[in-house]
């Protein structure tokens, strides 16, 4: 069994989770033109080596974000998105905050 | 008859055969350079030589020849597909698979044995009634069948109501075939050095080298090639060479496994399929069941095997065919495939000038490599990307015009 680290969860089998794809920063929908857009939805990097993709935890619907080796198979790291994008884009994760 | 056999193999009368010459040395330039020796890459430098006559062409592997997923897949052949422009290339295909044994005087095996893909809900009875309208349509044989005349094509399935999902009906194919996978590679190698054409194993496209903007060679670990034209044919590897060439692609690569039983006496003849329980199974000349399943459910570039996916396959394996519960799995492996957002795969012109591409293949790219490499071959010969591909353009993505494939393709969804 292969275990996902989930920062939350903690070490969980890999099964009781969904890869989301890369980690990209989408494009403004109103300013950018179709090939932007195109580009954003179909084209991905699919490196070789260490990548940094959003994963799901289907049973208690957290997505975070992990860094793994997609020559290895290894799992180098798992963190909040807040790390990423700072707290306000995942208001959820706030204390106190609706 | 052991003195026989043994007279038979020492006298110098029958001296065995070499398939292929040995490997020459790279020169500095081709005509046409092809990246990937695996079955697209030598179909498409074999019909660049028969049909156009261009010989001096090179194709290069990192590994030996076939190694990839030629080698890899699980065999099987089939024109079922769901888009008019899908089931129109992959009949061309089965033509032409009909003739290869003889067009290269070795056998390939390809054996018409009768496709079924079953159907465990409404919602699929639907699509497979689709899928036979759009195949008669375009003089594919398809037909929607039921369980009593399924039972009658496999009497080993398990067609009662006491499985959890109950086959209510499926797509019969006639036509749908399997072939030796190697003995593909072997006799599109062979033709293709008969014809001239070099073949290089353990040479690796390092690099794309381009001058003002068109295609001029490229770097491998033996030195550089110069070339007019190139074509890329490597299946998992596709966006890594891509990117050297300066453009990206709508492909993730993931790998998928397969495995295969020990030998049983014969006792399935059609080949069966279920998206709903993301299984396919057949029974080899050898005796050995084929099986396979969905890709891995993430990206990778390795061929590992896992227990997940023996025990989720097993476990649906065993819904459709209850007898094999005692029955030990004999090998298994995996081979690492490039899948596009609307399964389908994309062949045809590039970014780069003269520089083609065929990849996009995940995991139905067997089916396809004689009308892939004849197709290739003519859009490579001639300048002009045939009508055939191109529905399958790299630039569908930009111009929003997919072609979706995702019922029919693959059973992973």
């Amino acid at each position: 069994m292969k275990i996902m680290p989930c920062p939350v969860n903690g070490p969980r089998n890999i099964a009781e989770f969904v890869c989301g794809g890369e980690v990209i920063v989408p494009p403004d929908p109103d300013a950018c033109d179709d090939a932007a857009w195109a580009e954003h939805l179909f084209m991905r990097t699919n490196a070789a080596g260490v990548v940094r993709e959003w994963w799901y935890h289907v049973p208690t619907s957290f997505w975070f974000i992990a860094e793994r080796n997609t020559v290895t198979d290894d799992i180098v790291r798992t963190y909040l998105p807040d790390e990423i994008f700072g707290t306000e884009r995942t208001p959820h994760r706030e204390p106190g905050r609706a | 008859m052991p003195f026989g056999l043994l007279k038979y193999g020492l006298s110098g009368r029958y001296p065995a055969k070499r398939l292929l010459p040995q490997p020459a040395e790279l020169k500095s330039s081709y005509d046409v350079v092809i990246i990937g020796a695996g079955g697209h890459g030598l179909a498409a430098a074999y019909y660049l030589a028969k049909d156009y006559g261009i010989k001096d062409v090179a194709v290069l592997d990192k590994g030996y020849l076939g190694s990839g997923n030629v080698g890899r897949n699980t065999a099987i052949i089939r024109a079922n597909y769901l888009t008019p422009e899908g089931v129109a290339f992959y009949a061309e295909s089965l033509r032409l698979w009909r003739g290869l044994s003889n067009e290269f005087g070795l056998n390939i095996l390809y054996t018409e044995r009768g496709h079924l893909t079953l159907a465990h809900s409404d919602a699929s009875v639907r699509t497979m009634r689709w899928r036979a309208e759009v195949n008669r349509h375009l003089g594919v044989d398809s037909e929607v069948i039921f369980p009593r005349e399924i039972a009658e094509l496999a009497p080993a399935l398990d067609v009662s109501e006491a499985p959890r999902y109950p086959i209510l009906a499926a797509l019969y194919h006639p036509p749908g075939a399997t072939a030796r996978h190697d003995a593909v590679a072997w006799g599109y190698a062979a033709g293709a050095a008969a014809r001239g054409v070099e073949i290089h194993p353990c040479t690796e496209a390092v690099d794309i080298l381009q001058e003002s903007g068109r295609i001029a060679g490229v770097v491998t670990n033996r030195g550089t090639v110069r070339c007019r034209r190139a074509l890329q044919a490597v299946s998992g590897w596709s966006s890594l060479l891509a990117a050297k060439a300066g453009f990206r692609l709508p492909i993730q690569t993931v790998p998928l496994q397969a495995c295969v039983s020990l030998p049983l006496k014969p006792f399935l003849d059609p080949i069966i399929v279920s998206g709903s329980l993301h299984t396919y199974i057949w029974q080899s000349q050898r005796g050995e069941c084929v099986m396979g399943g969905a890709t891995d459910p993430y990206g990778l570039y390795t061929s590992r095997s896992t227990l997940d996916f023996k025990e989720g396959l097993m476990a649906h394996v065993l819904q459709l065919f209850p007898c094999l519960a005692e029955v030990t799995v004999l090998r298994q492996w995996a081979g690492i495939c490039d899948l596009t957002p609307d399964f389908s795969p994309v062949m045809g012109e590039t970014p780069v000038p003269n520089y083609y591409i065929d990849a996009g293949w995940g995991t139905w790219g067997f089916k396809a490599t004689p009308v892939c490499g004849k197709r290739l071959a003519e859009a490579i010969a001639t300048g002009q990307v045939p009508d055939l591909l191109r529905p399958f353009r790299l630039s569908r993505f930009t111009e929003f015009r997919q072609v979706g494939e995702k019922g029919a393709a693959s059973v992973g969804h």
